[in-house]
């Protein structure tokens, strides 16, 4: 069992959360906006959740992942520098009023955009940066091959998740039963499924492919092929600041359409002598562009040579070649048949 | 100064409360309980009364409440039975008993209270599967799916539970030894048994057994209610061996003395001269381990029973009305306090009635 560190037990009492939002509701509207704030502090406050590839610290306590990359994109677009930003691990369950709250500027946690979470929480949603769908992960033994086979089965469910709805919902679309286990901690909800104390576990499908790597025994383990709903996870940010929402939609837009160009960290500088217009506006030669919008003319730049196109940030934490082996599916450039499309840089 | 004070309060109270209605405009949630009437589409694992996903949001907080109420009073009972043991057995004469009932409650109150549910639940997860469930003594079954004992099949519940109600009536009585009360319960519990059976009330003992995947019949307790109650009677009894042990030294040692100059037993000095007037130090400490148990209910968010605080969770969670969350939240457990707090002080009221009664 790996020891709790002191941040995570304090995100513990399930009270604090909704307390710590209740709180923030009541007080007057944060003064001067979230970018002023981290303007001030030197850094960007991040929250994420802790599934290897996605987002964790390595063996040297470096926040590692493809949501993390993202961050440190942020960084380069604010700083110019990756490492200005401080990532935070909570719960599903505490992360969205922790948002609301203010203890975070952004979250890159797999969140999924939700008209209710728009309206009802106050959030806005960056571009979709994962293109996902809930999963059901089941012991193999159990011959189980679609959603509805599971009937009368026992099921965990993580709390705070699209998936205590998504769940339910698909069950009373069938008109089949099913106990479920709400489970907010990611060992305790994993350890349900390997113990044998449910017969399955349903989650965004990126993040059972990822909790599958790390039972005892994945090999018994199958992720269904069957998806449940749609879960486009995107950044997530309150309302109340126009500019940071720009930069966090801008940022993103620059990792994809440099994957579209054929931009890579590796290439990048040959590109500098080029003449095609739109790569010297893209990457700031021509510095007319960045300087009409207040940000640096090179921000593209800087970010691809920090952490590479859209296509290098995917592969190199959950590719083919990674212990996860995500397919790009979904999440390639819409020139490839993908859903990925940035607006042009002009 | 208490007119200022109130001033002071009220003035604050009002700025909160426009910020707070300003605020919750901006981001268009409308302040207010309507959504209790809308539909909760979430499940719920485990209720006391019937629910199902689309149920409205008052009735999946009802379950969460009541889930943590069946949690709080079945706590409260066992630790309060353990713990006096314990803290009886800690002033044992016998060296070794003593000596390990102190190295379980420092071991215990050295831990988080956390870590200890997340152990237990791997213990009651690491139980095998249905099929090869443990059955420690007839009709117990134990397994990763839950802990499974008879149940009393019944098709007339109020008179099954008036029967409970004298046999509760009659442990009391037999506890404090006043025989004409035993009694008459006892009386009370043949003669409503008897009534029921004779206007064709049937009652049958339901035992657990194998049913195809699962176990079916008796009494289930999931492994997350199981865990979260061994965990959090461990870990009250801790304290209330303590309190019991603290309350039992404060009697003086001449008490002992004159018990044993009139002839009586250890256990009888304990009982009869000892523990009543120790219980006037205990209840009050007593009370407060009660409500610390159930206040820390809540920490079966993290292994997954459904209490009050997660059902309130996912509730403000699926609505955006954080703020009338936490307002039922303090409000429940503010109600709940003062239950607890009234109950006990009623009972530490008879004791010293008593008392200057002898
Ligand atoms: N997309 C769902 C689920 C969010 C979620 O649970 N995300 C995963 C990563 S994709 C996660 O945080 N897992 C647990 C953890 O990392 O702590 C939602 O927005 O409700």
């Amino acid at each position: 069992m790996k020891p709790l560190s002191s941040a995570r037990m304090r995100h513990w009492l399930g009270a604090s959360a909704i307390l710590v939002a209740a709180i923030a509701t009541a007080l007057p509207a944060q003064a001067g906006s979230v970018l002023d704030a981290i303007n001030q502090r030197g850094k960007i406050k991040v929250g994420v959740g802790t599934s290897p590839g996605f987002f964790a610290p390595d063996s040297n306590g470096k926040w590692q992942g493809f949501f993390v990359d993202f961050g440190r994109a942020l960084a380069v677009t604010v700083f110019n520098d990756p490492a200005k930003v401080d990532f935070t691990s909570s719960s599903p369950q505490q992360r969205l009023p922790a948002l609301q709250a203010g203890e975070f500027d952004i979250l890159l946690s797999g969140v999924t955009e939700t008209i209710t979470r728009a309206f009802k929480l106050g959030f806005h949603f960056g571009p979709v940066i994962f293109f996902d769908g809930q999963g059901l992960l089941v012991k193999k033994s159990l011959g189980v091959t679609k959603g509805a086979d599971l009937d009368g089965a026992t099921i965990a469910i993580q709390a705070g998740t699209t998936g205590e709805l998504n769940i339910a919902d698909f069950f009373r679309k069938s008109g089949k039963t099913f106990k479920s286990v709400v489970i907010e901690d990611s060992r305790e909800f994993r350890n349900a499924l390997d113990s044998g104390r449910v017969d399955a576990l349903t989650q965004d499908s990126s993040d059972l492919a990822i909790q599958r790597t790390q039972l005892a025994r994945p090999d018994d383990y199958v992720l269904l092929p069957e998806r449940l709903s749609k879960e486009p996870l995107a950044p997530a940010i309150r309302w109340g600041d126009d500019r940071w929402l720009e930069i966090v939609n801008w940022t993103v837009y620059a990792t994809i359409e440099a994957e579209e160009l054929g931009i890579t960290r590796a290439n990048i500088d040959s590109f500098l002598d080029t003449s095609d217009p739109v790569v010297k506006r893209f990457l700031g030669i021509d510095k007319s562009l960045g300087e009409a919008i207040g940000l640096d003319p090179k921000f593209a730049y800087n970010i691809i040579k920090a952490v590479g196109n859209y296509g290098e940030i995917f592969e190199r934490n959950v590719g083919k070649n990674t212990k996860i082996g995500f397919d790009r599916g979904l999440n390639q450039p819409w020139s490839s048949g993908g859903l990925l499309y940035s607006p042009p840089f002009r | 100064m208490q007119c200022a004070l109130l001033v002071v309060i009220v003035l604050a109270v009002q700025y909160l409360g426009s910020n707070l209605a300003a605020n919750m405009k901006l981001v268009g949630i409308t302040p207010g309980f309507g959504f209790l009437n809308h539909a909760a589409n979430f499940q719920i694992g485990e209720s006391v009364i019937p629910y199902q996903a689309g149920d409205s949001y008052g009735r999946a907080i009802l379950v969460g409440l009541l889930n943590t109420v069946k949690v709080a009073v079945a706590g409260c009972i066992l630790a309060t039975i353990v713990g006096v043991a314990l803290g009886v057995a800690r002033l044992s004469t016998n060296p070794l008993l003593a000596w390990q009932v102190q190295a379980f409650v420092e071991v215990v109150r050295n831990t988080p209270l956390l870590l200890q549910l997340f152990f237990w639940n791997a213990v009651l997860h690491g139980l095998p599967g249905p099929r090869q469930a443990l059955s420690p003594v007839a009709g117990v079954l134990l397994s990763n799916r839950g802990v499974f004992v008879p149940g009393i099949e019944t098709d007339s519940p109020v008179i099954a539970g008036v029967v409970l109600v004298f046999a509760l009536a009659a442990v009391v009585f037999l506890a404090q030894g006043r025989h004409i009360g035993l009694a008459a319960s006892v009386a009370g519990l043949l003669g409503a048994g008897a009534w029921g059976l004779a206007h064709g009330a049937t009652v049958a003992l339901e035992l657990p057994r194998l049913r195809g995947f699962n176990i079916a019949g008796g009494l289930t307790l999931s492994p997350e209610f199981a865990a979260l109650l061994i965990g959090l009677v461990v870990n009250t009894s801790a304290s209330i061996a303590e309190t019991v042990r603290g309350g039992i030294v404060s009697v003086s040692a001449g008490q002992w003395e004159a018990g044993a100059a009139l002839g009586l037993k250890r256990l009888q000095i304990l009982r009869l001269i000892v523990l009543p007037q120790a219980l006037r130090v205990i209840i009050p400490v007593m009370t407060s381990s009660f409500l610390t148990l159930t206040k820390n209910s809540s920490l079966a968010v993290a292994i997954g029973y459904p209490e009050l605080v997660s059902v309130l969770n996912t509730t403000a969670n699926t609505t955006g009305q954080a703020l009338e969350t936490i307002f039922i939240m303090m409000v429940v457990y503010l109600t709940l306090s003062l239950t607890v707090s009234v109950f006990m002080n009623a009972y530490n009221r008879r004791w010293k009635l008593r008392e200057n009664a002898r």
